[in-house]
Protein backbone atom coordinates (compact mmCIF):
# COMPACT_ATOMS: atom_id res chain seq x y z
CA UNK A 1 0.00 0.00 0.00
CA UNK A 2 2.75 2.91 -0.46
CA UNK A 3 2.35 5.58 -2.59
CA UNK A 4 4.54 4.71 -5.88
CA UNK A 5 4.36 0.93 -6.88
CA UNK A 6 7.63 -0.44 -5.73
CA UNK A 7 10.11 -2.07 -8.36
CA UNK A 8 9.79 -5.66 -7.43
CA UNK A 9 12.65 -6.97 -10.26
CA UNK A 10 15.33 -4.86 -8.12
CA UNK A 11 17.23 -4.64 -4.82
CA UNK A 12 15.35 -3.00 -2.29
CA UNK A 13 18.58 -1.39 -0.77
CA UNK A 14 21.69 -0.87 -3.31
CA UNK A 15 24.39 1.12 -2.92
CA UNK A 16 27.27 1.72 -4.65
CA UNK A 17 31.19 3.41 -4.13
CA UNK A 18 29.48 4.93 -1.37
CA UNK A 19 31.94 7.70 0.67
CA UNK A 20 31.15 9.39 3.36
CA UNK A 21 33.56 11.75 5.85
CA UNK A 22 33.50 13.72 8.65
CA UNK A 23 35.54 16.73 7.88
CA UNK A 24 39.25 15.09 7.67
CA UNK A 25 38.10 11.83 8.78
CA UNK A 26 36.83 9.11 5.79
CA UNK A 27 34.09 6.50 7.99
CA UNK A 28 33.01 5.11 4.77
CA UNK A 29 35.78 3.69 1.99
CA UNK A 30 33.93 3.05 -0.34
CA UNK A 31 30.87 0.59 0.07
CA UNK A 32 29.06 -1.85 -2.66
CA UNK A 33 26.26 -3.20 -0.36
CA UNK A 34 22.68 -4.56 -1.46
CA UNK A 35 19.78 -6.04 0.51
CA UNK A 36 17.29 -7.97 -1.53
CA UNK A 37 13.56 -7.53 -1.02
CA UNK A 38 12.71 -10.05 1.91
CA UNK A 39 16.01 -10.59 2.52
CA UNK A 40 17.08 -9.93 6.69
CA UNK A 41 20.74 -8.59 5.90
CA UNK A 42 22.92 -8.42 9.70
CA UNK A 43 25.46 -5.94 9.62
CA UNK A 44 28.33 -6.93 12.23
CA UNK A 45 31.41 -5.22 12.93
CA UNK A 46 33.76 -3.61 15.39
CA UNK A 47 32.58 0.23 17.42
CA UNK A 48 33.16 2.77 14.73
CA UNK A 49 33.39 0.49 11.78
CA UNK A 50 30.61 3.00 10.19
CA UNK A 51 28.31 0.34 10.28
CA UNK A 52 25.87 3.37 11.64
CA UNK A 53 27.12 5.75 9.42
CA UNK A 54 25.72 3.01 6.43
CA UNK A 55 22.65 2.44 7.63
CA UNK A 56 21.88 6.36 8.52
CA UNK A 57 22.92 7.09 4.42
CA UNK A 58 20.47 4.53 3.21
CA UNK A 59 17.27 6.66 4.44
CA UNK A 60 19.67 10.03 4.00
CA UNK A 61 19.68 11.14 7.73
CA UNK A 62 23.31 11.28 7.18
CA UNK A 63 24.38 12.94 3.67
CA UNK A 64 26.94 10.58 1.62
CA UNK A 65 29.79 12.43 0.18
CA UNK A 66 29.91 10.00 -2.76
CA UNK A 67 28.54 7.16 -4.32
CA UNK A 68 24.77 6.34 -5.25
CA UNK A 69 22.27 4.62 -3.12
CA UNK A 70 18.80 3.16 -4.58
CA UNK A 71 16.16 2.07 -3.03
CA UNK A 72 13.62 0.13 -4.84
CA UNK A 73 15.47 1.69 -8.08
CA UNK A 74 15.30 5.07 -7.22
CA UNK A 75 18.31 7.33 -6.46
CA UNK A 76 17.62 9.18 -3.14
CA UNK A 77 20.75 10.96 -3.23
CA UNK A 78 18.68 12.80 -6.57
CA UNK A 79 17.93 16.44 -5.38
CA UNK A 80 14.97 16.03 -7.80
CA UNK A 81 13.66 13.46 -5.63
CA UNK A 82 11.08 13.56 -2.84
CA UNK A 83 13.09 12.01 0.11
CA UNK A 84 10.27 12.40 2.33
CA UNK A 85 8.00 10.12 0.59
CA UNK A 86 10.56 7.48 0.22
CA UNK A 87 11.33 7.80 4.05
CA UNK A 88 7.46 6.72 4.53
CA UNK A 89 8.76 3.23 2.64
CA UNK A 90 11.65 2.90 4.98
CA UNK A 91 10.87 2.25 8.28
CA UNK A 92 13.73 2.89 10.35
CA UNK A 93 14.55 1.89 14.50
CA UNK A 94 16.95 3.37 16.38
CA UNK A 95 19.29 2.33 19.59
CA UNK A 96 17.44 5.05 21.97
CA UNK A 97 13.98 4.38 20.86
CA UNK A 98 13.59 7.73 20.21
CA UNK A 99 9.66 7.73 21.00
CA UNK A 100 7.80 11.32 21.17
CA UNK A 101 7.46 11.72 25.12
CA UNK A 102 5.23 14.17 25.06
CA UNK A 103 2.69 11.80 22.83
CA UNK A 104 0.83 8.84 24.49
CA UNK A 105 1.56 5.39 22.27
CA UNK A 106 -1.32 5.53 20.16
CA UNK A 107 -0.35 9.44 19.05
CA UNK A 108 3.13 8.34 18.70
CA UNK A 109 2.15 5.80 16.12
CA UNK A 110 -0.56 7.90 14.16
CA UNK A 111 1.54 11.34 14.18
CA UNK A 112 3.41 10.38 10.79
CA UNK A 113 0.71 8.26 9.08
CA UNK A 114 -1.73 11.54 9.73
CA UNK A 115 1.50 14.04 8.50
CA UNK A 116 2.83 12.46 6.33
CA UNK A 117 0.88 9.95 4.68
CA UNK A 118 -2.34 11.92 5.08
CA UNK A 119 -4.36 9.16 6.61
CA UNK A 120 -7.63 9.86 8.37
CA UNK A 121 -7.18 10.31 11.97
CA UNK A 122 -9.47 6.98 12.54
CA UNK A 123 -7.89 5.03 9.52
CA UNK A 124 -4.54 6.14 11.79
CA UNK A 125 -5.70 5.00 15.10
CA UNK A 126 -6.91 1.50 13.28
CA UNK A 127 -3.63 0.93 11.98
CA UNK A 128 -2.08 2.29 15.07
CA UNK A 129 -4.02 -0.49 17.26
CA UNK A 130 -3.29 -3.70 15.00
CA UNK A 131 0.58 -3.00 14.84
CA UNK A 132 0.63 -2.30 18.64
CA UNK A 133 -1.38 -5.73 19.05
CA UNK A 134 1.69 -7.17 16.31
CA UNK A 135 4.54 -6.08 19.40
CA UNK A 136 1.95 -7.66 21.44
CA UNK A 137 1.71 -3.79 23.71
CA UNK A 138 -2.10 -3.46 22.81
CA UNK A 139 -2.70 -2.52 26.49
CA UNK A 140 -0.42 0.19 26.34
CA UNK A 141 -2.55 2.35 24.09
CA UNK A 142 -2.81 5.11 26.24
CA UNK A 143 0.17 5.08 28.33
CA UNK A 144 3.65 7.58 28.19
CA UNK A 145 6.42 6.24 26.97
CA UNK A 146 8.10 7.50 29.91
CA UNK A 147 5.90 5.05 32.09
CA UNK A 148 7.07 1.80 29.59
CA UNK A 149 10.48 0.45 30.09
CA UNK A 150 12.88 0.30 27.60
CA UNK A 151 12.11 -3.43 25.77
CA UNK A 152 8.05 -2.40 25.48
CA UNK A 153 9.55 1.36 24.28
CA UNK A 154 11.71 -0.65 21.73
CA UNK A 155 8.61 -2.38 20.64
CA UNK A 156 6.82 0.80 20.13
CA UNK A 157 9.28 2.42 18.05
CA UNK A 158 8.77 -0.94 15.75
CA UNK A 159 5.12 -0.48 16.04
CA UNK A 160 5.45 3.25 15.10
CA UNK A 161 7.31 2.63 11.97
CA UNK A 162 5.30 -0.60 10.87
CA UNK A 163 2.39 1.83 10.81
CA UNK A 164 4.03 3.46 7.98
CA UNK A 165 3.34 0.11 6.15
CA UNK A 166 7.04 0.36 5.38
CA UNK A 167 8.50 -1.90 2.28
CA UNK A 168 11.57 -2.80 4.57
CA UNK A 169 13.14 -1.76 8.00
CA UNK A 170 16.54 -0.62 9.23
CA UNK A 171 17.09 -1.07 12.57
CA UNK A 172 20.29 0.14 13.99
CA UNK A 173 21.67 -1.83 17.35
CA UNK A 174 17.90 -1.92 18.69
CA UNK A 175 18.57 -4.34 21.71
CA UNK A 176 21.98 -2.79 22.80
CA UNK A 177 20.38 0.13 25.61
CA UNK A 178 18.01 -2.72 26.77
CA UNK A 179 18.61 -4.60 29.92
CA UNK A 180 19.35 -8.32 29.38
CA UNK A 181 16.38 -9.58 30.60
CA UNK A 182 14.25 -7.25 28.06
CA UNK A 183 16.13 -8.03 25.06
CA UNK A 184 14.47 -11.46 23.99
CA UNK A 185 10.90 -9.74 23.72
CA UNK A 186 12.57 -7.29 20.93
CA UNK A 187 14.45 -9.38 19.22
CA UNK A 188 10.92 -11.92 19.40
CA UNK A 189 8.98 -8.97 17.08
CA UNK A 190 12.15 -9.44 15.00
CA UNK A 191 12.07 -12.18 14.18
CA UNK A 192 7.81 -12.37 13.51
CA UNK A 193 8.60 -9.63 11.08
CA UNK A 194 11.55 -11.77 9.07
CA UNK A 195 9.23 -14.28 9.22
CA UNK A 196 6.85 -12.62 7.53
CA UNK A 197 8.61 -11.20 4.72
CA UNK A 198 9.67 -7.63 5.91
CA UNK A 199 13.12 -6.90 3.66
CA UNK A 200 15.34 -5.83 6.99
CA UNK A 201 18.94 -4.31 7.51
CA UNK A 202 19.61 -4.64 10.71
CA UNK A 203 23.03 -3.53 12.68
CA UNK A 204 23.55 -6.02 15.71
CA UNK A 205 25.88 -7.69 18.40
CA UNK A 206 23.87 -10.15 18.76
CA UNK A 207 25.10 -12.80 17.08
CA UNK A 208 22.51 -15.40 17.84
CA UNK A 209 20.09 -13.47 15.87
CA UNK A 210 22.21 -13.02 12.97
CA UNK A 211 23.02 -16.81 12.91
CA UNK A 212 19.21 -17.26 13.50
CA UNK A 213 17.31 -15.16 11.25
CA UNK A 214 19.86 -13.53 9.03
CA UNK A 215 19.78 -14.50 5.35
CA UNK A 216 22.94 -12.55 5.14
CA UNK A 217 25.96 -11.45 7.36
CA UNK A 218 27.82 -8.30 6.35
CA UNK A 219 31.58 -7.88 8.21
CA UNK A 220 32.73 -4.38 7.86
CA UNK A 221 35.79 -2.74 9.64
CA UNK A 222 37.47 0.26 8.65
CA UNK A 223 34.49 1.59 6.59
CA UNK A 224 34.74 -1.14 4.12
CA UNK A 225 32.87 -4.63 3.87
CA UNK A 226 35.19 -7.04 4.24
CA UNK A 227 33.05 -10.12 4.21
CA UNK A 228 29.75 -11.28 3.15
CA UNK A 229 27.75 -15.10 3.34
CA UNK A 230 25.77 -16.67 4.14
CA UNK A 231 25.66 -16.85 8.63
CA UNK A 232 26.76 -20.02 8.77
CA UNK A 233 29.90 -19.03 6.82
CA UNK A 234 30.98 -16.06 7.75
CA UNK A 235 30.14 -16.72 11.59
CA UNK A 236 31.47 -20.43 11.35
CA UNK A 237 33.84 -20.17 9.15
CA UNK A 238 35.17 -16.79 8.46
CA UNK A 239 38.02 -16.01 5.53
CA UNK A 240 39.48 -13.06 6.69
CA UNK A 241 42.12 -12.43 9.94
CA UNK A 242 39.67 -9.46 10.67
CA UNK A 243 36.37 -11.47 11.10
CA UNK A 244 38.15 -13.89 13.03
CA UNK A 245 39.63 -11.45 15.22
CA UNK A 246 36.76 -9.63 15.95
CA UNK A 247 34.58 -13.34 15.92
CA UNK A 248 36.88 -14.67 18.60
CA UNK A 249 36.26 -11.27 21.36
CA UNK A 250 32.64 -11.26 20.96
CA UNK A 251 31.96 -15.07 20.71
CA UNK B 1 39.73 23.24 77.70
CA UNK B 2 35.71 22.64 76.71
CA UNK B 3 35.07 19.14 74.90
CA UNK B 4 34.38 19.73 71.10
CA UNK B 5 31.07 20.22 70.27
CA UNK B 6 29.12 17.78 67.56
CA UNK B 7 28.29 19.18 64.54
CA UNK B 8 24.53 19.49 64.87
CA UNK B 9 25.04 21.82 67.92
CA UNK B 10 27.43 23.69 66.47
CA UNK B 11 25.02 24.50 63.32
CA UNK B 12 22.39 25.19 65.95
CA UNK B 13 24.44 27.55 67.95
CA UNK B 14 24.82 29.76 64.67
CA UNK B 15 21.81 29.58 63.81
CA UNK B 16 20.59 30.54 66.94
CA UNK B 17 23.19 33.31 66.79
CA UNK B 18 22.08 34.48 63.40
CA UNK B 19 18.74 35.58 64.64
CA UNK B 20 19.68 37.05 67.34
CA UNK B 21 21.36 39.38 65.22
CA UNK B 22 18.41 39.74 62.65
CA UNK B 23 16.26 40.40 65.41
CA UNK B 24 18.83 43.09 66.43
CA UNK B 25 18.83 44.85 63.44
CA UNK B 26 15.33 44.99 63.19
CA UNK B 27 14.73 46.77 66.41
CA UNK B 28 17.00 49.04 65.88
CA UNK B 29 15.79 49.93 62.40
CA UNK B 30 12.29 50.18 64.78
CA UNK B 31 14.10 52.18 67.08
CA UNK B 32 15.09 55.02 64.62
CA UNK B 33 11.91 55.24 62.55
CA UNK B 34 9.54 57.70 62.45
CA UNK B 35 6.01 55.88 63.20
CA UNK B 36 3.85 59.00 62.95
CA UNK B 37 5.69 60.06 59.48
CA UNK B 38 5.35 56.65 58.05
CA UNK B 39 1.71 56.07 59.19
CA UNK B 40 0.35 59.24 58.17
CA UNK B 41 2.49 59.77 54.40
CA UNK B 42 2.25 55.70 53.72
CA UNK B 43 -0.50 54.50 55.04
CA UNK B 44 -3.03 57.38 55.08
CA UNK B 45 -6.55 55.12 55.23
CA UNK B 46 -8.39 58.27 54.02
CA UNK B 47 -5.83 58.13 50.82
CA UNK B 48 -6.52 54.45 50.59
CA UNK B 49 -9.99 54.46 50.22
CA UNK B 50 -10.10 57.31 47.87
CA UNK B 51 -8.31 55.23 45.36
CA UNK B 52 -10.91 53.03 45.23
CA UNK B 53 -12.27 51.54 43.02
CA UNK B 54 -10.53 52.77 39.82
CA UNK B 55 -6.89 51.15 41.20
CA UNK B 56 -8.50 47.98 40.94
CA UNK B 57 -11.22 48.69 38.15
CA UNK B 58 -8.38 51.01 35.93
CA UNK B 59 -5.11 50.38 37.06
CA UNK B 60 -4.62 46.91 38.30
CA UNK B 61 -6.93 45.72 35.18
CA UNK B 62 -4.94 47.93 32.44
CA UNK B 63 -1.63 46.47 34.29
CA UNK B 64 -3.00 42.87 33.73
CA UNK B 65 -4.29 43.69 30.09
CA UNK B 66 -1.18 45.01 29.06
CA UNK B 67 0.98 42.51 30.12
CA UNK B 68 -1.41 39.51 28.73
CA UNK B 69 -0.81 41.91 25.37
CA UNK B 70 2.72 42.35 25.59
CA UNK B 71 3.58 38.67 26.73
CA UNK B 72 1.48 36.85 23.50
CA UNK B 73 3.02 39.14 21.59
CA UNK B 74 6.56 38.80 22.79
CA UNK B 75 5.72 35.16 22.32
CA UNK B 76 4.56 35.10 19.07
CA UNK B 77 7.36 37.64 18.00
CA UNK B 78 9.70 35.86 19.75
CA UNK B 79 9.10 32.15 18.32
CA UNK B 80 9.28 34.39 14.71
CA UNK B 81 12.86 34.92 15.98
CA UNK B 82 14.25 32.38 17.37
CA UNK B 83 13.22 30.41 13.85
CA UNK B 84 15.05 32.61 12.29
CA UNK B 85 17.98 32.18 14.30
CA UNK B 86 17.99 28.73 14.06
CA UNK B 87 17.31 28.87 10.16
CA UNK B 88 19.71 27.96 7.78
CA UNK B 89 19.41 30.90 5.64
CA UNK B 90 21.86 33.43 6.61
CA UNK B 91 19.98 36.99 6.21
CA UNK B 92 17.21 35.32 8.50
CA UNK B 93 19.97 33.92 10.81
CA UNK B 94 21.58 37.90 10.32
CA UNK B 95 18.27 40.06 10.99
CA UNK B 96 17.64 37.67 13.66
CA UNK B 97 20.70 38.26 15.83
CA UNK B 98 20.61 41.80 14.72
CA UNK B 99 17.24 42.88 16.74
CA UNK B 100 17.82 40.73 19.46
CA UNK B 101 21.28 42.17 20.28
CA UNK B 102 19.45 45.62 19.79
CA UNK B 103 17.02 45.02 21.84
CA UNK B 104 18.56 43.90 24.81
CA UNK B 105 20.91 45.80 24.73
CA UNK B 106 18.95 48.67 25.38
CA UNK B 107 17.04 50.09 28.40
CA UNK B 108 13.29 50.02 28.13
CA UNK B 109 12.52 52.67 29.26
CA UNK B 110 14.21 54.48 25.62
CA UNK B 111 12.61 52.18 23.89
CA UNK B 112 9.02 53.22 25.36
CA UNK B 113 9.90 56.64 25.15
CA UNK B 114 11.01 56.24 21.34
CA UNK B 115 8.06 54.65 19.93
CA UNK B 116 6.16 57.14 22.01
CA UNK B 117 7.79 59.93 20.60
CA UNK B 118 10.68 59.50 18.32
CA UNK B 119 9.00 57.52 16.06
CA UNK B 120 5.87 59.62 15.61
CA UNK B 121 8.40 62.58 14.79
CA UNK B 122 10.74 60.45 12.68
CA UNK B 123 8.27 59.14 10.69
CA UNK B 124 5.26 60.38 10.64
CA UNK B 125 3.63 57.58 12.34
CA UNK B 126 1.45 57.50 15.08
CA UNK B 127 1.09 53.83 16.45
CA UNK B 128 -2.79 52.96 17.48
CA UNK B 129 -3.89 53.25 20.64
CA UNK B 130 -2.17 56.73 21.77
CA UNK B 131 0.16 56.38 23.75
CA UNK B 132 -0.25 53.56 25.23
CA UNK B 133 -0.23 51.72 22.10
CA UNK B 134 3.04 52.89 21.24
CA UNK B 135 4.14 52.21 24.36
CA UNK B 136 3.19 48.62 24.08
CA UNK B 137 4.57 47.56 20.85
CA UNK B 138 7.95 49.19 22.84
CA UNK B 139 7.48 46.87 25.27
CA UNK B 140 6.23 43.82 22.57
CA UNK B 141 9.37 44.38 20.64
CA UNK B 142 11.39 44.17 23.88
CA UNK B 143 10.23 41.41 25.45
CA UNK B 144 10.21 39.40 21.92
CA UNK B 145 14.23 39.82 21.81
CA UNK B 146 14.26 37.96 24.90
CA UNK B 147 11.87 35.47 24.76
CA UNK B 148 13.79 34.52 21.54
CA UNK B 149 16.68 33.73 22.95
CA UNK B 150 14.89 31.54 25.58
CA UNK B 151 13.16 29.31 23.01
CA UNK B 152 15.95 29.10 20.63
CA UNK B 153 17.47 27.78 23.88
CA UNK B 154 14.57 25.42 24.06
CA UNK B 155 14.15 24.30 20.56
CA UNK B 156 18.26 23.15 21.13
CA UNK B 157 17.14 21.46 24.29
CA UNK B 158 15.10 18.75 22.46
CA UNK B 159 17.45 15.76 21.79
CA UNK B 160 18.36 15.43 17.85
CA UNK B 161 17.19 12.33 18.00
CA UNK B 162 13.53 13.23 17.90
CA UNK B 163 13.57 15.03 15.05
CA UNK B 164 15.72 12.03 13.46
CA UNK B 165 12.86 10.05 14.53
CA UNK B 166 10.41 12.29 12.74
CA UNK B 167 11.92 12.72 9.53
CA UNK B 168 12.91 9.26 9.52
CA UNK B 169 9.15 8.44 9.22
CA UNK B 170 9.04 10.86 6.17
CA UNK B 171 7.24 13.82 7.93
CA UNK B 172 8.66 17.20 6.26
CA UNK B 173 10.62 20.32 8.32
CA UNK B 174 7.86 21.95 9.36
CA UNK B 175 5.25 19.70 10.78
CA UNK B 176 8.30 17.93 12.75
CA UNK B 177 8.57 21.77 13.77
CA UNK B 178 5.10 21.87 14.56
CA UNK B 179 4.20 19.21 16.01
CA UNK B 180 7.59 17.21 17.52
CA UNK B 181 10.22 19.96 18.81
CA UNK B 182 8.15 23.24 19.56
CA UNK B 183 5.84 20.84 22.23
CA UNK B 184 9.33 19.69 24.43
CA UNK B 185 10.79 22.95 23.68
CA UNK B 186 8.34 24.84 25.42
CA UNK B 187 7.91 22.57 28.39
CA UNK B 188 11.54 22.68 28.78
CA UNK B 189 11.20 26.23 28.69
CA UNK B 190 7.87 27.06 30.79
CA UNK B 191 10.02 27.96 33.87
CA UNK B 192 11.78 31.13 31.95
CA UNK B 193 9.09 32.17 29.55
CA UNK B 194 7.21 32.62 33.26
CA UNK B 195 9.86 34.45 34.68
CA UNK B 196 9.94 36.85 31.49
CA UNK B 197 6.07 37.21 32.48
CA UNK B 198 6.90 38.57 36.06
CA UNK B 199 9.24 40.36 34.39
CA UNK B 200 7.15 41.87 32.09
CA UNK B 201 4.74 42.62 34.57
CA UNK B 202 6.86 45.14 36.34
CA UNK B 203 8.21 46.60 33.37
CA UNK B 204 4.78 47.81 32.30
CA UNK B 205 5.35 50.42 35.21
CA UNK B 206 7.79 51.90 32.39
CA UNK B 207 4.93 52.64 30.37
CA UNK B 208 4.15 55.85 32.39
CA UNK B 209 7.50 57.71 30.42
CA UNK B 210 4.89 57.35 27.69
CA UNK B 211 2.45 60.15 29.08
CA UNK B 212 -0.69 57.99 29.36
CA UNK B 213 -4.53 59.27 29.00
CA UNK B 214 -6.64 59.51 32.40
CA UNK B 215 -8.53 55.67 31.50
CA UNK B 216 -5.03 54.15 30.35
CA UNK B 217 -3.14 54.67 33.15
CA UNK B 218 -1.55 51.08 34.44
CA UNK B 219 -0.95 50.85 38.57
CA UNK B 220 2.74 52.79 38.61
CA UNK B 221 1.04 55.62 36.37
CA UNK B 222 -2.01 55.51 38.39
CA UNK B 223 -0.11 55.82 41.81
CA UNK B 224 2.28 58.03 40.89
CA UNK B 225 -0.19 60.79 39.56
CA UNK B 226 -2.66 60.36 43.07
CA UNK B 227 1.11 60.36 45.01
CA UNK B 228 1.51 64.07 43.74
CA UNK B 229 -2.84 65.46 43.92
CA UNK B 230 -3.01 64.08 47.19
CA UNK B 231 0.45 64.53 48.54
CA UNK B 232 0.32 61.24 50.04
CA UNK B 233 2.20 58.10 49.43
CA UNK B 234 -0.36 55.84 50.33
CA UNK B 235 -1.05 55.19 46.90
CA UNK B 236 1.89 53.66 46.14
CA UNK B 237 2.20 51.23 48.77
CA UNK B 238 -1.14 50.32 47.92
CA UNK B 239 0.03 49.54 44.03
CA UNK B 240 2.99 47.74 45.72
CA UNK B 241 0.39 45.18 47.35
CA UNK B 242 -1.20 44.73 44.08
CA UNK B 243 2.08 44.08 42.18
CA UNK B 244 2.58 41.55 44.82
CA UNK B 245 -0.60 40.03 44.73
CA UNK B 246 0.21 39.35 40.91
CA UNK B 247 3.82 38.10 41.10
CA UNK B 248 4.02 36.22 44.15
CA UNK B 249 1.74 33.39 43.33
CA UNK B 250 3.68 33.59 39.28
CA UNK B 251 6.94 33.20 41.47
CA UNK B 252 5.78 30.53 43.05
CA UNK B 253 4.49 29.17 40.28
CA UNK B 254 8.36 29.27 38.70
CA UNK B 255 9.79 27.23 41.63
CA UNK B 256 6.88 24.75 41.38
CA UNK B 257 8.03 24.28 37.76
CA UNK B 258 11.31 24.25 38.20
CA UNK B 259 11.07 21.24 40.93
CA UNK B 260 8.92 18.92 38.72
CA UNK B 261 11.07 18.95 35.75
CA UNK B 262 14.17 18.29 37.55
CA UNK B 263 12.52 15.03 38.76
CA UNK B 264 11.07 14.76 35.11
CA UNK B 265 14.71 14.35 33.79
N1 LIG C 1 28.01 13.06 13.24
C1 LIG C 1 29.29 12.68 13.26
N2 LIG C 1 30.27 13.61 13.25
C2 LIG C 1 31.57 13.25 13.27
N3 LIG C 1 32.00 11.99 13.31
C3 LIG C 1 31.07 11.00 13.33
C4 LIG C 1 29.68 11.32 13.31
N4 LIG C 1 28.98 10.15 13.33
C5 LIG C 1 29.91 9.18 13.36
N5 LIG C 1 31.16 9.67 13.35
C6 LIG C 1 32.41 8.89 13.36
O1 LIG C 1 32.33 7.93 12.36
C7 LIG C 1 32.93 6.71 12.75
C8 LIG C 1 31.99 5.57 12.52
O2 LIG C 1 30.85 5.76 13.35
P1 LIG C 1 29.61 4.78 13.31
O3 LIG C 1 28.64 5.30 14.31
O4 LIG C 1 29.12 4.62 11.93
O5 LIG C 1 30.25 3.43 13.82
P2 LIG C 1 29.53 2.08 14.25
O6 LIG C 1 30.13 1.02 13.43
O7 LIG C 1 28.05 2.24 14.20
O8 LIG C 1 30.01 1.92 15.76
P3 LIG C 1 29.20 1.43 17.05
O9 LIG C 1 29.22 -0.06 17.04
O10 LIG C 1 29.99 1.98 18.18
O11 LIG C 1 27.82 2.00 16.97
C9 LIG C 1 33.34 6.87 14.20
O12 LIG C 1 34.71 7.12 14.24
C10 LIG C 1 32.59 8.11 14.65
O13 LIG C 1 33.34 8.83 15.56
MG1 LIG D 1 26.50 2.41 15.64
Amino acid sequence: MSEAAPRTDVPAIEVRNLHKSFGDNEVLKGIDFHVDQGEVVCVIGPSGSGKSTLLRCVNRLEEPTSGTIMVEGVDITDDEMDLDKVRTRIGMVFQQFNLFPHLNVTRNLTLAQIRAKKRKKADAEEIAARNLAKVGLEDKATAFPTQLSGGQQQRVAIARALSMDPDMMLFDEPTSALDPELVGDVLDVMKQLAKDGMTMMVVTHEMGFAREVGDRVVFMDGGVVVEQGKPEDVLGNPQHERTKEFLSKVL
Amino acid sequence: MAPPLKRSTRRRLTRGALYVLFILAVAVVVWLADWEAIRSNFFDLDVAVEAFPEILTVAAKNTVLYTAIAFVGGLLLGLILALMKLSPILPYRWAATAYIELFRGLPALLVIFGFAFAVPIAFGWRPPGGSAGAGLIALIIVSSAYIAETIRAGIEAVPPGQVEAARSLGMRPSWTMISVVLPQAFRIVTPPLTNELVILIKDTSLLFIAGMALGDRELTTFARDMVSSSANATPLVLAALLYLIITLPLTQLVAKLEKHNKRGR
